[in-house]
């Protein structure tokens, strides 16, 4: 028995929530970061289960490429992190309000 | 079987993520996180994408949370994020607009797509020779240029990563206090 592409955009719809409402509630940056990751794995999930259904590969190298540029924005975000935290000995969003440096 | 999986590792996969929101400590939000992201892996593999499976165990729940949890472990453990919110109100409108976001998905995919067991195309004249080899296939013929244009992507990202987390040597000591506006220089 093969799972509907339904079930599969569905949990995909609830993934994104989920990290959406991470990303709006919680103030250290790191765990926004990594809400923003669990978004974008929905979208990929998203993506293949297109692919699936829709019998087409293209889906899939979708996928891939934004899974790359997931990996190149972690490590610059991260970066950035960093350079905040040296900067105002803290990883909360709510001490970075100043457009100053 | 195929729904047997999926009704075991859905509730896995949601749990996980939820939880992932309500912990203290980084540290069990990122492995909370891995959690997650082996499921969705698992979930590629039923879809019939298993170079997106290994691609996401490796890269994904690999590279991307060792360096989460490096990074963590980098600017400390033991700092617990304040709960006092900064805007009034602002957790329930978020979490409202979460479920409101979720429901709103829900109705799409019934609206769009149709919640019945509508037979699903075969996907192994896609996938002829091996996944990998019909993914290269078409990376490597219709998608080279962008696939190109990525290498040098993450070669910017690696730099940026170096100057962005380069400690400054002769930069003054970071303050928080205002910058001093400088007299204006008395006219003889």
């Amino acid at each position: 028995m093969r799972t509907p592409i339904a079930y599969y955009l569905i949990l995909a719809g609830i993934l994104f929530a989920i990290g959406t409402v991470g990303v709006l509630v919680r103030r250290n940056a790191l765990v926004i970061f990594m809400s923003i990751e669990l978004q974008l794995n929905a979208v990929n999930l998203t993506l293949v289960a297109f692919s699936r259904q829709l019998g087409d590969l293209n889906g899939q190298v979708l996928a891939f490429f934004s899974m790359v540029v997931a990996a190149a924005e972690v490590v610059v975000g991260l970066a950035i992190i960093i350079s905040i935290f040296r900067l105002r000995q803290s990883a909360s969003v709510d001490d970075v309000n100043l457009l100053r440096g | 079987m195929d729904l047997v999986i999926f009704w075991v590792l859905a509730p896995v996969s949601v749990a996980a993520a939820v939880l992932m929101l309500f912990q203290r400590n980084a540290v069990h939000s990122a492995l909370l996180l891995i959690v997650n992201l082996f499921t969705v892996a698992v979930f590629f593999l039923l879809l019939d994408a298993p170079f997106l499976f290994v691609v996401q165990i490796i890269v994904y729940a690999g590279a991307i949370m060792v360096l989460f949890l490096f990074v963590i472990m980098l600017l400390g453990v033991s700092r617990d994020e304040s709960l006092v919110e900064r805007l009034k109100g602002q957790r329930w409108l978020a979490i409202t607009l979460g479920v409101g976001l979720a429901l709103e998905v829900f109705f799409a995919v019934r609206l769009g797509v149709g919640l019945s067991r509508g037979a699903i195309p075969e996907f192994t004249a896609v996938n002829e020779g091996g996944n990998v080899q019909a993914l290269a296939k078409v990376l490597f013929t219709d998608y080279v240029l962008p696939f190109e244009v990525t290498s040098i992507l993450l070669i910017v990202a690696a730099v940026a990563a170096m100057v962005l987390a380069r400690r400054q040597e002769a930069a003054p000591a970071p303050t928080t206090t205002p910058l001093e506006v400088p007299e204006p220089e008395p006219v003889p």
